[in-house]
């Protein structure tokens, strides 16, 4: 069998890669380990016939980054529509209400006006107003996709800007939990892409969850003749004795194409590929893994005792973005409220999911009977953080779940069940193995638009413009 | 003789399907008119190719700025394939 191009892993950046290259006419084969698409944003459902039949859960998406309002031009949303040529209205996004950066003493919100947040920091953090307008600007202008763009330490360069802790501290956290790879600290250029995808533009989320993106890429595929294989796990990247990968082993069969991208993630792309090849280097698995708790109540949480979609949470004095000592970290959580994407409903249950880090090394070494206590543990957690901050909801608790980083590791491949993958990133997806290149989490563009816009980018620079 | 013109905007159109393309000025950029990156320009180029057998050196791209100039640029290269 003989393709253009063979995509390993069916998530965004892979689907969308494949949409790319089917729309020009490449053969385009698209082997997947898991049953169904969607990598580390995909889907679930539940039957608990006594309480209510089956459920549908999302997995990863708490928000789609990037909003854009309909006719807004020149946004890596607007790109992205154009690229994979979609209509904004498919997306039928549902733009959040606000969300909150919670810590002990103070709380910033912001929504998708960025003026927001600017009003919140000018209150409450008066002596940093004009240092704070100063960073605004170096972020604006920073050109963040340049892909030649060397390493930078977002701390440092928000200390030059800032001298407030806290508001540092404050400033970091969301974008370090949706994305950074890194404990404590993330790559300058990634921050101003989370900077702007995050605060800037803000969050939605289709109507339908991620189910809604993920039947748009997978019929769009179909449309320009991509071909996508389940449950085909590949073991082996065939590279040739001049250095160049020519094909894969998937399921012990050998298929072969000159060019080949892989979205498993960097490490774990090495690990399959000819060793030899990258003379030593190893590219060095990240420590962040997270524990979700996700639970539905018998009607949703009432606006008034709580109205923000996304809350990020710290109850300690300081924020902590590191694997934790312990199984999680219960002083720091996101918490998404996703009913609160569509307010103006109010009948139906109420869903909240909840997120801790996670130490992966612990969870590994828990036994088969040690391990559904703990999961019990974390979500006895989690359910008593949900009460403390709407104390007064009366909710009767239909259905809880909870996954750990051991189920990411069993769904995704992702080695010690990391979600941000590598510490060491490709920005411009090249390997030492000629025609293998990297697209998704460890190229780098974060998020689900960034890793659509990864595999949109990866394929147009290797696979269209530079075709072998 | 193959109309240029509108060849080039059913491709913009299929490129950008939320842009309004029935107004556009034959004579002024059509990056100033609607939001079109060099991301876009290259997918112009390649359904340029896959439709119609129509090769665009990269060095020719900025002759594809106006519709005017697409047309003058291009309508040779519709001749003699």
């Amino acid at each position: 069998m003989k393709y253009d191009a063979i995509i390993i892993g069916a998530g965004m950046s892979g689907l969308a890669a494949g949409i790319r290259l089917g729309m020009f006419d490449k053969k385009v084969l698209i082997l997947e380990k898991h049953s169904i698409p969607g990598g580390l944003n995909s889907y679930y459902q539940r039957r608990n016939f006594d309480q209510g039949g089956i459920r549908q859960f999302d997995v990863g998406l708490h928000a789609l980054t990037n909003f854009i309002k309909k006719g807004e031009k020149g946004k890596p949303f607007s790109k992205l529509l154009k690229q994979l040529r979609f209509s904004y209205d498919e997306f039928n996004l549902c733009p959040q209400t606000y969300s909150k950066i919670s810590f002990p003493d103070c709380e910033l919100k912001f929504s998708n006006d960025f003026e927001l947040l600017r009003s919140e920091v000018f209150e409450k953090f008066p002596k940093e107003r004009d240092n704070f307008q100063r960073l605004v600007e170096k972020i604006l202008s920073f050109n963040e996709l340049d892909l030649s763009q060397g390493h930078l330490s977002s701390r440092e360069i928000l200390k030059e800007c800032l001298h407030d802790e806290l508001l540092i501290e404050m400033i970091l956290c969301p974008p370090l939990i949706y994305g950074s790879a890194w404990e404590n600290d993330m790559d300058f250029s990634q921050f101003v892409v989370m900077f702007k995808s995050l605060y800037v533009e803000g969050f939605s989320r289709p109507k339908g969850g991620v189910r809604t993106i993920i039947t748009l890429l997978m019929n769009k595929l179909k449309e320009v003749g991509g071909e996508v294989k389940f449950k085909t796990s590949v073991s082996q990247i065939l590279v040739n004795d001049r250095g160049e990968a020519h094909g894969v082993v998937a399921e012990g069969r050998e298929i072969f194409a000159p060019i080949i991208f892989s979205s498993i993630g960097y490490p774990e792309t090495v690990k399959i590929a000819s060793q030899n090849f990258f003379s030593g280097f190893s590219p060095r698995v990240g420590a962040m893994t997270f524990l979700e708790s996700i639970f539905v109540f018998d009607q949703k949480i009432p606006l008034k005792m709580n109205d923000s979609t996304i809350i990020f949470y710290n109850n300690d004095k300081n924020y902590r973005y590191e694997s934790p000592k312990n199984y999680f970290d219960p002083t720091s959580a996101v918490i998404c409220y996703p009913d609160n994407y569509e307010p103006n409903l109010t009948e139906g249950e109420g869903v909240v999911r909840l997120t801790y880090m996670a130490n992966y090394d612990l969870w590994h070494k828990l036994s088969r009977e040690e391990y559904l206590p703990m999961k019990e543990r974390v979500s006895d957690n989690a359910l008593e953080l949900v009460k403390k901050i709407t104390p007064e909801f009366q909710g009767k608790l239909l259905f809880k779940d909870t996954f750990s980083p051991l189920t990411i590791e069993r769904y995704t491949w992702h080695l010690n069940g990391t979600v941000y993958g590598s510490i060491d990133k490709t920005k411009d997806g090249r390997t030492p193995v000629k025609n293998l290149f990297i697209i998704g989490t460890d190229q780098g563009f974060l998020g689900i638009v960034g890793s659509m816009l990864s595999g949109i980018s990866m394929a147009n620079l290797h696979g269209l413009m530079e075709a072998p | 003789m193959a109309n240029v013109r509108q060849i080039v905007v059913d491709i913009i159109s299929d490129i950008a399907p939320d842009e309004d393309v029935t107004n556009l000025d034959d004579s002024v950029s059509l990056r100033e008119q609607l939001d079109l990156d060099s991301m876009d320009f290259l997918d112009i180029v390649m359904e340029l190719r896959k439709r119609h057998k129509v090769e665009v050196p990269q060095e020719d791209y900025p002759k594809l700025a106006t519709l005017e100039s697409c047309v003058s640029y291009l309508t040779p290269k519709f001749v003699t394939a």
